[in-house]
């Protein structure tokens, strides 16, 4: 069972529950003292020891399910496999009860044990077989789908593949309707293997193929993402922002203490004549980041603004002071809406306010200094998402050198490459200069370390 | 032969608990069973009022032990929570013991000699005696051990998190003038949480891990059942119905166990022997506590009562 157990920890770990190895030895000494008659004990038990959060909980509770739906061996059957993997081994006689019991009803003597068990069609047998062969195959090594051919193939020959195919190579001569029985059971035992290789991919690839699909996922151009891959683009915005969070929410204790504020001192012991028998010591003030975002949300740049919006929204603890605004041909601010809606509801809804306009950086900007620019600060800093492309129209680039002026920085992220700025209608070159950093901002890593950059420089 | 033991044990529990007012899930029953076999703390993390406190209170009572709570907010400190020197009381002793220490050092000639003499009698003023214990080193110290109750963890900064680990896990605390105290009986030590932050994952793998959510109907029943007896089944029902209806909205704060044997004891007040439109539009602010979810539930409470109704004649 101890076996059975580990194999359930790396399950668990595929499944994204992470089981450190403190964490697996509560869980054995838990269930030593639960036991394993009863499933519903069993599962909460691992719960308990092993998830540490509600997510977790639901992740290891579908884990469990799938991982124990495996057809279980029956006890008689258990025990011989304790032998080892040795009763597997073709040359061995049957020694399972139940696969002798049922193999008087068959007449062929001299075959080996696979072909016996596929005609005695004893399923537990056949499961229990499936079960220590996968586990002689080492199937929970399994990485990527394409190994499942390999798998397959491995679990087949520990059950003593080669022995059935002599066997049935001498059925075909001497007995054919036989042979014709034993071939069709060797159909169903592939189909059985052919499954429990899927489940083993499902229960144990999951975080490898995981990590491989976020990897080319943060590398793609957010741009050009298909739709399927929009909600997956979501889910690992929302992981950005967690990290983020993580990193930027914790109150760093900065206040920098030991320096005498001689002002302040004297002052509050004016009472006293001046002697400072209340002292007061200078702190260092960390502000909290305050954000003004202008998105271009026309045709291409939309699907950026969109994970970008996503991604400054969920920062709350970090930032809590956002002003988004959207525009293409004009401008509004869309905070609210954000704030309130689900992610997909806001978007739709900002992009049939503003969206699928032909972009005008020039009259945006004219709308933004016009309702908006009380929101500027000295603390702010201001970030624009747009390719710049501004259709040949006047750009007003002096509104942009005003908002600089006003705020803390001005952070450009455009979606294109650094070599079409300046090329066609793209008037980057121009805006470039009123901005305290332009980066290019394609990819949801490029992201990440934009907004992660930001946030940095309030701490 | 122990897995027969096990369920039998986890029974046991239920029931224990279930004396004393306190109806657990099987998952709850499990939690505290095996937190007793392995030693090891619980971390309870759920929405507000739906029992967390109560299930501490619920196992002291059920074992006959002492609770001790430690309340924990923000700016909780070591003194606070672990022990501290009573300052006042080592002040006080050096002056009363002023001329007995003269005496002592009598014979010395030189300061040295009184430095040596004064060293053989060792640090009488950072012994126990001078330590004033503060919740967990008053838990550590029952000789018939404890249930600790570490309530609201989340409200806690992340350094008195760290604070707590050795407690956690080895059951004793380091003062560094008295060496390592260690638990003369291991305390059953409860931590509750709302999630406000996340907890480092450090306290986390030394505790187990339990979730209470809002309780399915059937086991709510039986909690109303036993906390508040003297309403009829009917109306238990429909009530309890009402308010598995009311969860499904999207709301502020949704209304958890202890609002509902609120409401239930406001119910058997008014005498009410059915739930109405009349009497719960006027009763609905012991559930909801605030206006604009008051206001978003409004338009629904008939569909809710004829909906509650319904599902009595089914379940």
């Amino acid at each position: 069972m101890r076996e059975n157990l580990h194999r359930f920890f790396r399950a668990a770990r595929g499944a994204g529950v992470h089981v450190s190895p403190a964490e697996s030895i509560d869980a054995m000494r838990a269930v030593a003292q639960v036991g394993l008659a009863d499933r519903a004990i069993l599962r909460d038990a691992l719960l308990l020891t092993l998830a540490k959060s509600q997510d977790e909980k639901l992740a290891l509770g579908d884990c469990f399910d799938l991982f124990f739906s495996q057809p279980e061996p029956a006890q008689d059957q258990a025990e011989a496999n304790d032998n080892g993997e040795a009763s597997q081994e073709p040359d061995q006689s049957p020694s399972s009860s139940s696969a002798s019991g049922a193999a008087e009803a068959q007449p062929p003597e001299g075959l080996g044990p696979l072909a016996q068990m596929l005609l005695s069609q004893d399923r537990n047998a056949m499961s229990a077989a499936i079960a220590s062969a996968s586990g002689a195959a080492s199937l929970s090594d399994i990485r990527y789908s394409t190994q499942r051919g390999i798998f397959s193939s491995r679990i087949l020959d520990a059950m003593g593949l080669q022995r059935l195919r002599d066997d049935l190579d001498e059925l075909t001569a001497t007995n054919p309707s036989l042979a014709e029985r034993l071939r069709a059971a060797l159909d169903a035992l592939r189909e059985a293997v052919r499954d429990t290789v899927s489940q083993g991919l499902a229960l144990y690839a999951r975080e490898e193929a995981e990590n491989l699909r976020n990897e080319i996922l943060r590398n793609a151009p957010l741009a050009r993402i298909e739709r399927r891959q929009v909600a997956e683009m979501r889910a690992l915005i929302r992981q950005i922002a967690r990290r983020l969070r993580e990193r930027y929410s914790k109150p760093r204790k900065r206040q920098r203490r030991g320096h005498l504020d001689v002002r302040r001192t004297l002052r509050r012991n004016a009472a006293w004549g001046g002697v400072p028998f209340l002292t007061a010591w200078k702190r260092k003030h960390r502000e909290r980041p305050k954000i003004v975002a202008l998105c271009d949300v026309s045709g291409s740049v939309a699907q950026v603004s969109d994970f970008f919006l996503l991604l400054i929204h969920s920062l709350h603890e970090v930032v809590d002071d956002v002003h988004s605004f959207a525009f293409s041909s004009h401008l509004i601010e869309v905070s609210e809406i954000l704030e309130k809606k689900p992610p997909e509801e806001a978007m739709a809804e900002i992009m049939s306010k503003v969206g699928f306009g032909s972009s005008d950086y020039g009259s945006s900007l004219v709308d933004f200094e016009k309702d908006f620019m009380s929101t500027l600060t000295p603390q702010t800093t201001v970030i624009v998402l747009g390719d710049a492309r501004s259709n040949n129209l006047d750009p007003r680039a002096d509104i942009l050198r005003r908002v600089s002026e006003r705020s803390k920085r001005l952070v450009w992220l455009n979606p294109e490459g650094r070599l079409a700025w300046g090329f066609g209608d793209s008037e980057m070159p121009r805006y470039a200069t009123f901005c305290s950093v332009v980066r290019q901002c394609a990819t949801a890593q490029q992201l990440e370390r934009a907004v992660s950059d930001i946030v940095a420089t309030y701490q | 032969m122990a897995e027969q033991k096990a369920s039998t044990s986890i029974e046991a529990v239920e029931s224990g608990l279930a004396a004393q007012g306190y109806i657990a899930s099987r998952q709850i029953a499990t939690a505290v069973y095996l937190s007793q076999q392995i030693e090891k703390p619980i971390l309870v993390e759920g929405p507000a009022g739906v029992g967390k406190t109560e299930l501490a209170k619920a196992i002291a009572a059920w074992r006959g032990k002492k609770m001790i709570r430690l309340q924990c907010y923000e700016g909780l400190d070591e003194a606070k929570a672990l022990y501290e020197w009573k300052y006042a009381k080592q002040l006080l002793y050096t002056q009363i013991l002023k001329d007995k220490l003269g005496e002592v050092l009598g014979g010395a000639q030189t300061l040295h000699a009184a430095l040596d003499q004064l060293h053989d009698f060792g640090d009488v003023f950072f012994s126990k005696e001078f330590v004033e214990p503060r919740p967990l080193l008053q838990a550590l110290e029952q000789p018939g051990g404890c249930v600790l109750l570490i309530d609201e963890i989340d409200k806690s900064d992340a350094e008195f998190e760290s604070l707590l680990l050795e407690i956690l896990s080895d059951f004793q605390v380091t003062i560094p003038e008295l060496g390592t105290v260690s638990a003369i009986t291991p305390p059953t030590v409860i931590l509750t949480s709302n999630s406000e932050r996340d907890l480092g994952d450090a306290l986390k793998r030394r505790c187990l891990h339990l979730h209470i959510g809002f309780p399915e109907q059937r086991l709510e029943e039986r909690i109303v059942e036993s906390r508040v007896p003297g309403i009829s089944q009917t109306l238990r029902r429909q009530m309890v119905g009402f308010i598995h209806e009311i969860r499904s909205l999207d709301l502020k704060k949704l209304p958890s166990v202890s609002e509902t044997i609120d409401w239930a004891r406001v119910l058997v007040l008014l005498q009410a022997s059915e739930l109405d439109t009349e009497i719960v539009r006027d009763t609905l602010n012991v559930l909801l506590k605030y206006e604009a979810d008051i206001e978003a539930a409004s338009p629904q409470i008939t569909t809710f009562i004829a909906k509650a109704a319904r599902s009595n004649v089914f379940g």
